[in-house]
């Protein structure tokens, strides 16, 4: 049968993708050097090749977990025969191995949707492009295949049932969040590689950042929602109802979003205006440097959490090694190279270009925050100074203030002009916006809450204000001018631009109130006992035990009455696993878009009471909706009609 | 120096001093909020100190953990085999809270040498050992795994082996 030696041909389909991407790295980079067209031309059909076979390798995976191949040691520890079957399909990334995988199937796609999309590039800066990519290939792949290949067997003893997936990983989160985080993660080495093809070409002019714009956009669209469909579902999931816990592992993919948003928008300067050429490459290996630094933290096991299967040494070792070649290699490239560039462009300190430089520093300075925060216990305990952690008392202290300044350049930047900005006109421009940032910021708290006007929810009100209003105040002003057909002038990156600015001022008025007016509190209930939490009453009417297909369950219903009025009726339950043996909470929801009420089962107490965790989050939905709107904004960036049209070739004839 | 010079020169000794700021304060931040570990050997001893917060880790006793009757309270004490130190928590324990189990409290420590808890941390799946209390196994010569095959067998003397 086909299907028994599945897992052999998925071994045989990741050699020969290997082997592809060995010629894809060598071949067209000899190629590009000497001039040899034929040598260049290998490199699209290398990509192909490369994405078709990790394509059969991934469907061979996934096969193997639909049909149940327990033979296979990955399948075995990940799965389980009653498993529902979407749930197997998406163990094939739940775990070390097939998530490695996952990563190269998406790198591969990212190589081979450059080499479709790539009518408009010279040819040599295709073949390095794709060369680049080719050396990552190469590498993430020899790691599967040497330290953590998915399809190892267990045979002959092959054992009869699975060890089931992580209980925790049993949700729809895990459908969509690792693919969309690694898109963003993996897409950034698109970025990369055409900064380090512009540099080893010797063409670090404008150019190449035209090329890389809307794949660091997409990218970083991607990221942004990978980042906020993970806080949501750790929201939800683990059961303590915090949105962001400042752990190692979503920290290791916050640096990249920052440092990649400073990216996206040094590009652009570099694109429209010449300038920060050498920064914006920096910025591109920096960016990519820390999307695998966050594979390292997450996959090597120095760090302990949900994300960290593999406690194997040498795979740690190895992405080390590969971090070390990557970052190693850009950065001398960068310093044999970057220091012929020059940019003779010069700007004002009061204009677009100033702006966005600040703002490239301080979202550098937040990332080096973050960086310092996770990697200094990592250092202390490898140097065996002690054992530490650090809280997130540290990490907030450090980004409310930064954020406030970032957001302040934020509201500028799009105000003022390339190169010089008047300050009378500037200040013109956003008196409007500030005043009434700040009056309905200072007010709005003191007459809509309930509860006590605070500074910090001013601050963060007035904030997310004047990042709004500043961002709409070219839409209104062309509106005003020319009427409806202002605004449909404007350019669809400059909706990206606004959509992007107002997504952050939406998570930001997010993040405000439900850290300020969250109320939370855990009790002891049992059944006709009722507890009032932040205006809303909580009976709990019910228990019952209920049988789930791989799990045992206690359902509790608790009816939500608010003034006598019924909201809602919830069932938090507590999961017991059989397989592994191992409870979970499944928390309850009543969603809105101006408060949740989250329940969560603690566990049994003696006579029948149950610990119970109730809280009401207000506006605690904005955060994530924010996330949703700044990577819309970055979609409609990239559908821009300059992308759609034919691009006239750049330093190269065509030939 | 030309002027061009002059000013880059002022751009790059902003951005310096800029940097040497942030560092400052981030390593001022991170001192005010790194939580150190101690083993309970080390809080016997009374090397700890009192009315900061720290985190202690090792085996939750068996036996030990009482729970009040009308409230969440919970008390119980963590052990490393050479000494104890009685917890208390005001909360929610975690899912893979147990006897027999390792975990890493957060807390302060009172005059009385309870740790006053604000989180206690039990993660991931029955045979993780957090990282800190392998250490302190590690230290009085028992891997974890050592650690699990002697409860496994009944030889461990000290709590007595509880079969998982």
């Amino acid at each position: 049968m086909l299907i028994d030696v599945l897992p052999e041909y998925g071994v045989y389909a990741l050699i020969l993708a290997l082997a592809l991407s060995l010629l894809q790295a060598v071949v067209p980079l000899i190629g590009a050097w000497q001039r040899r067209p034929l040598w260049m031309a290998f490199a699209q059909p290398m990509a192909w090749g490369q994405c078709l076979f990790l394509s059969l390798a991934f469907v061979a995976l996934a096969l193997g977990f639909l049909f149940n191949d327990f033979s296979v040691d990955y399948i075995a520890n990940n799965s389980n025969s009653a498993l529902p079957w979407y749930y197997r399909l998406c163990a094939v990334w739940g775990s070390h191995e097939g998530s490695m995988l996952l990563w190269s199937l998406l790198l591969s796609l990212w190589g081979l949707l450059v080499s479709v999309f790539s009518r408009s590039l010279p040819r040599d800066m295709l073949a390095r492009v794709l060369g680049i990519l080719g050396i990552i290939s190469s590498g993430f792949l020899l790691f599967i295949l040497l330290t953590s290949n998915p399809f190892t067997r267990t045979l002959p003893a092959a054992p009869a049932e699975g060890a089931d997936l992580n209980p925790l990983l049993q949700d729809p989160g895990l459908i969509v969040h690792p693919p969309m985080l690694y898109m963003g993660y993996v897409g950034f080495s698109v970025a990369f590689a055409f900064a380090m093809a512009a540099l080893l070409g010797g063409r670090l002019d404008a150019a190449w950042t035209r090329w890389a714009r809307p794949w660091t956009t997409v990218a970083w669209a991607f990221l942004s929602l990978g980042i906020a469909l993970g806080s949501w579902w750790a929201y939800y999931e683990l059961g303590w109802g915090g949105w962001w816990f400042w752990d190692p592992v979503e920290n290791a993919s916050l640096m990249p979003w920052l440092v990649g948003t400073a990216l996206m928008h040094s590009l652009a300067a570099t694109e429209k205006r010449g300038t920060f050429k050498s920064w914006t490459v920096l910025l591109a290996i920096c960016t990519f440097s820390l999307s695998l630094l966050g594979t390292f933290l997450v996959r090597s096991g120095v760090l302990t959490s949900v994300h960290s299967f593999a406690s194997d040494p040498s795979r740690g070792i190895f992405i080390l090694a590969l971090l070390g070649l990557t970052v190693g290699g850009a950065l001398l490239v960068f310093a044999l190279r970057a220091p012929q560039v020059k940019s003779p462009v010069s700007f004002g300190w009061l204009s677009r270009d100033a702006f966005l430089l600040f703002n490239n520093i301080i979202l550098l300075v937040m990332a080096i925050t973050v960086l310092l925060g996770t990697l200094y216990p990592l250092i202390l305990s490898s140097l065996g100074l002690g054992s530490i952690s650090v809280g997130p008392p540290y990490f907030n202290a450090l980004f409310v203030p930064l954020a406030t300044v970032l957001c302040l350049f934020m509201g500028l930047g799009p105000l003022s002009r390339w190169k010089r900005m008047p300050k009378g006109e500037l200040i013109k421009r956003c008196a409007l916006g500030a005043l009434v940032a700040l009056v309905v910021g200072i007010g709005a708290p003191l007459m809509v809450g309930e509860r006590p006007w605070h500074v910090s929810v001013a601050l963060g009100l007035v904030l997310a204000l004047w990042v709004a209003m500043t961002s709409l105040r070219d839409v209104v002003a062309s509106a005003l001018r020319h009427g409806l057909k202002g605004p449909a002038r404007l350019s669809r990156s400059h909706y990206g631009m606004v959509l992007g600015h107002l997504g952050l001022a939406v998570s930001i008025v997010g993040i405000t109130l439900v850290s300020n007016y969250h109320v939370e509190r855990n009790v002891r209930l049992n059944v006709g006992q009722a507890v009032e939490v932040g205006g809303y009453r909580f009976k709990m009417t019910n228990l019952a035990d209920v049988p789930g297909p791989n799990y045992q369950a206690t359902r509790a219903t608790l009816q939500v009455t608010r003034d006598g009025a019924l909201i809602d009726l919830m069932h938090p339950e507590k999961r017991f696993y059989t397989a592994r043996r191992q409870a979970l909470t499944e928390t309850a929801l009543d969603a809105g878009l101006t408060r949740d009420l989250y329940v969560a089962l603690g566990e049994e107490l003696d006579n029948g009471d149950w610990a119970l965790r109730v809280q009401v989050k207000p506006f605690v939905r904005w955060i994530w909706l924010g996330g949703v709107l700044m990577a819309l904004g970055g979609g409609l960036a990239v559908w821009d009609k300059r992308y759609r049209r034919p691009i006239r070739r750049l330093g190269e004839k065509p030939s | 120096m030309n002027a061009v010079r002059k000013r880059r020169l002022m751009i790059v000794l902003g951005l310096v001093a800029l940097v040497a700021v942030a560092v400052t304060l981030m390593l001022f931040a991170l001192r005010q909020n790194i939580n150190l570990f101690y083993s309970p050997e080390q809080i016997a001893g009374q090397e700890a100190p009192t009315g900061r917060q720290i985190r202690a880790g090792g085996i939750v006793e068996k036996g030990s953990v009482d729970r009040n009757q009308d409230s969440l309270v919970v008390t119980f004490t963590v052990t490393d085999f050479k000494a104890r130190v009685p917890v208390r928590f005001d909360g929610i324990l975690p899912d893979l809270f147990r006897e027999g189990q390792g975990i890493v409290v957060i807390g302060t420590l009172d005059a009385s040498g309870t740790l006053d808890a604000s989180q206690v941390l039990a993660k991931h799946d029955e045979n993780y050992m957090p990282k800190e209390v392998a250490d302190v196994l590690d230290k009085e010569g028992l891997s974890p795994e050592d650690y699990r095959a002697a409860r496994a067998e009944g030889k461990l003397s000290y709590p007595e082996a509880d079969r998982p």
